[in-house]
């Protein structure tokens, strides 16, 4: 693996954690529990999407295959999408929606302040924009977390059983490799080492806040940022690839 | 479990720095905080603004139309309060 | 303060009206006058809200990243429009979510195009198009209608709109520029959505019965068929610009006129969908009710905190 190699699968990482949680927010669309919220979660899907675009566009530029940003969301095969795991689980109930949000929020403002940072400039740039943006996720998000944990006993009951749910897939976000150590020598990488504990504790204010407790002992799943996912992320693609699938090659 | 609805809310918008909050619209909201997020998404998805003031409507107190006469017909005879009033001759400038 | 008869109040009313003031939310107004308009403006709430749906069905399917965010803006655009006027219907004391309970119980009426399923993405293209284009055609001249929140709401929703009309026709352009297989696409959709959207204008004016005293009540301001009329004239030339063919034989220039003529309107069909026997009206109601349904607890948890942070701040 070369630099080029390493930075096009960094970048996808990056990419495909927006692309497809846009999507299963996009999928809220016209189904959210209030009007207002409704507009609310469009707006973080649409921020998703644009980030999506952005990093497609410079993984495409750093592949250097001739390919477009287009090519690389609609034309690959399943196991080539490198997003977490978290990001392809359903959206279930609102509370399930707002806690995936919610864990992948905090992880995503983290990574973006470190990779403002980033000795490659266009990273750095796409990372200053998104950032703005995910601050505002992540008080969107946190502030459900707590609304639901400390509103009624149903509520908080529904919400800790999200929490628990999705907790197994949250180390993932951390993960790093050989891709991570190459990158992290020149400077371009975040140290997602570093970042964990950040992420422990911040997730921890809220869910105190929140009246909510810390899953504990539950097995940690892995596998999306080598292209190992799960059962969802095949349906998922299916219907976003379909029009490229069905009809190869035009262009709309 | 009570199925009360979110409260309404009235939404003022300062759309740049040197102009005053205009109203523009109402919302639904559980509290203030969540109507002042629930403002920027609704009213300002085109850059509308850079300040948001909300309000529970049930807290505004409005003037009575049918009162309208008394209370702003009088303003109408007072031409005086108005620059307009006054003759100046055509050679003075600044005033 | 003066105390007049309901005749001489009637009378003071039409006269402002006829003055072309606009009417406030505390004005006294006839009660009929109120009815009327918390009615028209719910059903176009409701229209919004319903035709978010038909819509919301491609985004996932969307095929490339630039349509996918059009579409979602557009969509979204859709839900500020419902809530803009659901406002304006409050501030004639019509309760925003009462009034969606009445939708969700099949009470209510709403445009009857969304009633029609979007079966390929084609259809994204001749909704906006067609659809916003016939919308926006009734909503423009409702920017000057005598009541002021629900003028005000259509000046922001005719505004945001005209992107909406454009990305339609740029979507249908592009197929009907494409392979055959496209152009097959961009005709097929057409060939569905061309009538329906002739009928979003509502019945011809010998029928309507609300139109003359809504005109005169300047809260709607050219009848239906004048509408409908505007609407035929202008898009028969932007189809025929981009080669597709309008599905009526009986469509032809009026040299008299300046117009077009064109053929007669299944009203059956209409009166049918109307009465909720369209192909998607089941399952319109259905996903706005289950939405309602399974946002409860949601909305009920946000109350019960409103509540406790009130207190601990009170404390």
């Amino acid at each position: 693996m070369n630099r080029e190699q390493a930075l096009f699968e960094y970048t996808l990482r990056i990419a495909d954690d927006s692309l497809i949680l846009g999507h299963r927010v996009s999928e809220w669309c016209g189904h959210g529990p209030i009007l207002e919220e409704d507009i609310a979660m469009t707006n973080i899907a649409l921020d998703l999407v644009g980030q999506a675009t952005n990093f497609l566009e410079y993984a495409a530029k750093v592949d250097g295959k001739g390919k477009t940003a287009d090519d690389l969301a609609f034309l690959r095969y399943d196991r080539d999408y490198r997003n977490a795991l978290l990001v392809e689980q359903k959206n279930g109930h609102f509370g399930d929606t707002m806690a995936r949000q919610f864990f992948f929020d905090v992880f995503r403002k983290l990574f973006f302040e470190g990779l403002t940072k980033s000795t490659d400039e266009t990273l750095a740039a796409i990372a200053e924009k998104s950032l703005k943006e995910t601050k505002y996720h992540l008080k969107h998000s946190s502030e459900w977390v707590i609304r639901l944990g400390d509103g009624t006993e149903e509520s908080h009951q529904k919400i800790q059983e999200s929490i628990n749910n999705l907790w197994r897939f949250t180390e993932e976000l951390f993960f790093s490799n050989d891709v991570d150590t190459m990158l992290l020598e020149s400077g371009i990488a975040v140290d997602l080492n570093a970042l964990y504990p950040l992420w422990k504790s911040q997730v921890a204010h809220v869910l105190a806040e929140a009246t909510l407790e810390i899953p504990s002992g539950t097995f940690q799943q892995k596998g999306g940022r080598t292209g190992f996912h799960s059962e969802h992320l095949g349906y998922l693609l299916a219907e976003m690839q379909y029009m490229q699938r069905a009809y190869p090659g035009m262009e709309w | 479990m009570s199925n009360k609805e979110w409260p309404l809310w009235e939404v003022f918008i300062r759309s740049k720095q040197g102009l005053s909050h205009k109203h523009v619209g109402s919302l639904r909201a559980a509290d203030a905080e969540m109507a002042i997020d629930n403002a920027r998404d609704v009213y300002t998805r085109r850059s509308e603004g850079i300040s948001i003031w909300v309000v529970e409507s049930k807290l505004v107190t409005a003037s009575d139309p049918r009162e309208a006469d008394a209370l702003f017909d009088p303003a109408d005879s007072k031409v005086y309060r108005h620059p307009t009033f006054y003759d100046v001759p055509d050679g003075i400038s600044h005033m | 303060m003066k105390n007049l008869s309901l005749e001489e109040k009637e009378r003071e009313f039409q006269a402002k009206i006829d003055a072309d003031q606009k009417i406030e939310p505390n004005d006294w107004m006839p009660d009929e006058y109120r009815k009327t308009l918390i009615r028209q403006i719910s059903q176009h709430a409701h229209s919004e809200i319903v035709g978010m749906l038909p819509e919301g069905n491609w985004i996932t399917r969307a095929p490339n990243l630039r349509r996918k965010a059009v579409l979602l803006a557009k969509v979204q655009d859709e839900a500020g429009h419902g809530l803009y006027l659901y406002s304006a219907a409050e501030t004639l004391g019509s309760d925003r979510e009462k009034t969606i309970d009445d939708l969700n119980a099949g009470i209510a009426k709403y445009s009857s195009i969304f009633n029609y399923p979007t079966v390929t993405w084609a259809d994204m293209g001749t909704i906006g198009w067609l659809v916003d284009g016939a919308a926006i055609m009734n909503q423009v001249p409702l920017c000057r209608c005598s009541y002021g929140p629900y003028a005000r709401a259509m000046v922001r929703v005719c505004k945001e709109e005209s992107f909406h009309q454009r990305q339609g026709f740029e979507i249908v352009m592009k197929l009907a520029q494409g392979t055959p297989e496209q152009k097959a696409l961009a005709q097929e959709s057409l060939n569905r959505w061309w009538w329906p959207a002739l009928m979003m204008f509502g019945p011809n004016d010998a029928n309507s019965k609300h139109t003359a005293q809504s005109m005169k009540w300047k809260i709607k301001r050219e009848t239906n068929d004048e509408l409908r009329q505007k609407f035929v004239d202008i898009t028969v030339p932007q189809a025929e610009m981009i080669g597709l063919t309008i599905p009526d034989a009986d469509l032809k220039w009026n040299e008299e006129r300046q117009s077009y003529d064109f053929g007669a309107i299944n009203w059956d069909e209409f009166m049918n969908v109307v009465q909720g026997n369209g192909p998607c009206n089941k399952e319109r109601i259905a996903a706005r009710r289950e939405a309602k349904e399974n946002g409860l607890w949601v909305r009920e948890a946000a109350n019960a905190f409103a509540e406790k942070r009130k207190a601990r701040q009170a404390s």
